[in-house]
């Protein structure tokens, strides 16, 4: 109305004075939303990447007559998290300045995160010569090195000249061999598991039909043996790389005084984090932000990577659409092209509204009960009756996980559909038609090439709804550890029956579910982050395309 | 160019077994007198309509009991007052009015002898008989190549070297060739409103329909486009048959063979254009040539 008036010039725009309030007051509201959802974002930004980004150790030297020190230790040595106030009893009791250390070395304190007060502190340093050492269990290790014990028996002392050197390399043999266990363990090995599976469900499957068990057990004999010497082999073979994993040591010396040592083999990775430079440290910072993206979570989760959720939520919402997108589109050119437009269809599409406002739950038991123990029970005692009373589909998984997603997302594209259908102009139709083309070839040939863009938005609106949800999830397939990712180099490479992980599920139970939420909070932001970015990356993706569309479709390049 | 020989062998056959019962029953419902049915040239009637009503909304009647007959390879032209219901009898003669919910008729339309609303009537063939350009201009959302040739699209054909030909025919005819032959493949929503209309008119010939209604074709274009325009119409009466729905008098008179004059969805008087304009036997008519009306 403002915009109206003041177009309209100088002796009108006083008489718009009296909305001239309520144009201040709606603009205030909608300040006031986006600031929260900026200042949503940027927490989550803010502390999603700042777990990446490598702080600087401070050792802390306590006064004498200070208790918060470890046994007989006057010393600490931490990243700083935070410094905070504390109030003795209640709320308005004495302020008590406090910080907040992350001093590692689980195994060997107990605890990761320690208070200290900050009148006990009696001086800080960073020293230089200090190593934060990622491994593979419990957590970081942040202590001066000694020594390290190599393989052939040399020893190198901390102080040696090329001692650095040595132990990169060192971290970088016991990694490849690391990659080399995976390799053999999950893929070879899984292989022949799965090959002397199917030997097993075949002799199975024939004596359920009551056929001749002993002679196909004699026929499978050979395959049989074979295939359990070459487990052996190889089973042996990974043994053996993993005694090798042992035999490379580095020593270390706390700061409280312990010493102690370390497999190299559970080393990920180490650096002098007083001695980064900016580079070395933005370095460090996006080598870490792949190795959150494409590792395995370790620790209950709470360390490693989110690869596998990662992967989950993005086969599942593509799964998703590929389900959603047919019979959303199918079910809404129905309604609005060829069913008479009567009390009934105004019935119908009341219907789908209301289903879109269903709380999800309830899909995830309706799938749970429809889709799990129905179909999945059916699936399993028609075609995989040998591997009862395991269930293969008869228990959450990721195609019913994608089915239950698509019914509760079905809603939303019919609509849009619906909407992007109804935009198409009668006089379009019209000189379809008049040219003699069928009602099919006109929906066809231009009443969907020109509902596209509208029909994309409705798939975008899907895919946000689908990709973020979890409740329903945790019914019907979703779980905190999937020990194998729904896709392999295994036959058939893609398993639908298998249980995933999932980014918002994860997020669950890391907040929720894990036994020291300090430790995992880090982790919270940063698959937070990663889950908004992934939605945002699908959005993106699907805009992109949308404006190609609509490009190629006003230029009439199709 | 013969045209019963462009439909398909069991079309003909249609058309010659509807003829043969039609005989009887058009002598009978036929008012108009035996010299109006048989124009100046001495063609056969090509569109006949027979005593037709037509509502939109069921007790509103647009049309009232038109009968009339349209000549074959000869342009009609349809005159009257806005809203007296011209464009929606065009609209009849390819049923494009059956798109609209709740719509009746009486009365029967017949088309080269055939009855369209005949029941074994397949609406789509008629309608690939019948071009049609629309009182607003309605281009597809596409490249301007693929306007002209959607109705052969949808025919499915799919010779390169016959659609080139059909696109440089169509857009030759259409007076739109020098415009936009460097710029085929460009969307047709580029273009000026006249041109589009144009285009329009390039898609409806496109598949050399028997018959081309235009519905006000001139409105949007300026004197040099609509001499090209109605230089193409009259090309086309050589072998097709034009009605045209237009405002414009003059172009009435220097297009069209026979004119009807509409008023009150009634048809008042139809006649060969020259009598019509010089000699209207209804003062109603006169009234609105000469401009005392509307
Ligand atoms: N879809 C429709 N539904 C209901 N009534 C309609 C519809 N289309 C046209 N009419 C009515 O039918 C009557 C005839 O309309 P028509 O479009 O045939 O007029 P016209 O002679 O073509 O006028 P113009 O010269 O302005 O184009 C008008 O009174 C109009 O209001
Ligand atoms: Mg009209």
């Amino acid at each position: 109305m403002s915009k109206f008036s003041q177009k309209i010039g100088g002796s009108k725009r006083e008489r718009s004075a009296p909305g001239e309030p309520m144009v201040w007051f709606s603009g205030m509201w909608l300040a006031i939303g986006i600031l929260m959802i900026v200042f949503l974002l940027s927490v989550i930004v803010v502390n999603g990447l700042g777990v990446f980004w490598p702080k600087a150790v401070v050792q802390v030297e306590l006064t004498e007559a200070s208790e918060a020190g470890w046994k007989q230790s006057q010393y600490f040595a931490g990243e700083l998290h935070k410094t905070q106030v504390r109030r003795v009893g209640s709320a308005d009791g004495e302020a008590i300045p406090e910080i907040q250390l992350f001093v590692g070395n689980r195994d060997v304190y107990g605890f990761g995160f320690k208070f200290i007060d900050e009148h006990d502190v009696l001086q800080r340093t960073f020293p230089k010569g200090i190593l934060l050492v990622e491994r593979m269990e419990y957590g970081d290790l942040i202590a001066f090195p000694v020594k390290l014990q190599l393989a052939d028996g040399k020893v190198i002392e901390a102080g040696d000249q090329g001692f650095d050197e040595e132990l990169q390399r060192a971290v970088q043999r016991a990694s490849d061999r690391r990659h080399e266990i995976t390799h053999l363990e999950r893929g070879e090995i899984g292989r022949v598991n799965q090959k002397m599976e199917r030997l097993k469900m075949r002799l199975k499957k024939t004596e359920l039909k009551g056929g001749n068990v002993k002679q196909v057990a004699a026929e499978t004999k050979l395959e049989q043996d074979e295939l359990q010497e070459r487990y052996e082999k190889m089973a042996a073979e990974a043994a053996g790389l993993r005694a090798r994993q042992k035999e490379e040591t580095f020593h270390y010396r706390l700061v409280t005084g312990e010493q102690g040592s370390l497999e190299l083999g559970g080393v990920v990775c180490f650096y002098y984090p007083n001695q980064l430079s900016t580079w070395t440290k933005l370095g460090h910072f996006f080598s870490s932000i792949w190795g959150f993206l494409s590792e395995e979570p370790r620790e209950a989760n709470t360390e490693g990577g989110v690869f596998p959720a990662l992967f989950g939520t993005f086969v599942m919402t593509l799964i998703m659409c590929i389900l959603v997108v047919p019979i959303g589109v199918v079910a809404a050119i129905y309604l609005q092209e060829y069913a008479k437009q009567g009390l009934v269809v105004r019935l119908v599409r009341i219907a789908v509204n209301n289903l879109a406002g269903v709380p999800s739950i309830v899909y995830g038991v309706f799938g749970l009960g429809f889709f799990v123990y129905m179909m999945g029970g059916s699936i399993d005692s028609l075609f995989y009756p040998e591997r009862l009373p395991t269930p293969t589909f008869g228990t959450g998984g990721l195609l019913w996980a994608s089915l239950t997603m698509a019914l509760m997302t079905v809603p939303v594209v019919i609509v849009s559909t619906e909407e992007a259908l109804a935009s198409v102009t009668r006089g379009m139709r019209e000189a379809s038609l008049a040219a003699g083309a069928s009602k099919w070839q006109t929906i066809q040939h231009i009443v969907l090439p020109g509902g596209l863009p509208g029909i994309i938005t409705g798939m975008i609106l899907a895919m946000a709804r689908g990709a973020g949800e979890v409740a329903p999830l945790m019914l019907v397939g979703v779980v905190k550890l999937a020990p194998t990712l729904p896709l392999d180099t295994i036959a058939p490479y893609m398993h639908l029956e298998r249980k995933f992980m999932h980014l918002g599920f994860h997020i669950y139970d890391l907040g929720f579910q894990s036994p020291d939420s300090e430790a995992a909070k880090p982790m919270v932001f940063a698959t937070t982050l990663l889950l908004i970015a992934l939605v945002v990356v699908l959005n993106a993706a699907a805009i992109i395309v949308r404006e190609k569309l609509r490009k190629k479709y006003s230029s009439g390049a199709f | 160019m013969n045209l019963t020989s462009l439909l398909p062998i069991a079309m003909q056959k249609e058309t010659i077994k509807s003829s043969a019962q039609q005989d009887e029953s058009v002598g009978a419902e036929v008012s108009v007198s035996a010299d109006v049915a048989e124009s100046p040239a001495g063609r056969p009637d090509y569109i006949k309509v027979c005593d037709f009503s037509f509502n939109y909304v069921p007790a509103v009647r647009v049309l009232h009991n038109i009968t009339m007959e349209i000549p074959e390879r000869q342009v009609t032209a349809f005159i009257g007052p806005s809203g007296c219901g011209k464009t929606t009898l065009l609209r009849n003669f390819n049923r494009m009015n059956d798109l609209i919910d709740g719509v009746s008729h009486e009365g029967k339309i017949y088309v080269n002898d055939q009855d369209i609303y005949d029941r074994n009537l397949e609406v789509i063939s008629l309608r690939k008989r019948i071009g049609m350009v629309f009182q607003k201009s309605n281009p597809f959302p596409k490249s301007i190549y693929e306007n002209v040739i959607y109705s052969l699209r949808v025919s499915g054909q799919k010779k390169k070297a016959i659609l080139d030909e059909t696109v440089e025919r169509s857009l030759k005819s259409a007076a739109l060739w020098e415009e936009t032959k460097d710029r085929l493949h460009d969307s047709a929503l580029g273009l000026s409103g006249g041109q589009m209309q144009r285009l329009c008119i390039a898609r409806a010939i496109a598949n050399r329909p028997e018959i081309l209604l235009m519905d006000e074709p001139c409105s949007a274009l300026d004197p040099i486009a609509t001499a090209k325009i109605e230089e193409l119409i009259t090309e086309l009466k050589e072998n097709f048959t034009v009605v045209i729905v237009t405002h414009n008098m003059q172009q009435a008179t220097r297009v069209s063979d026979r004119a009807a004059y509409f008023y009150l969805g009634k048809l008042v008087e139809m006649d060969d254009t020259t009598k019509l304009f010089s000699n209207p036997e209804q003062k109603e008519t006169e009234d609105y040539i000469s401009g005392r009306f509307g």
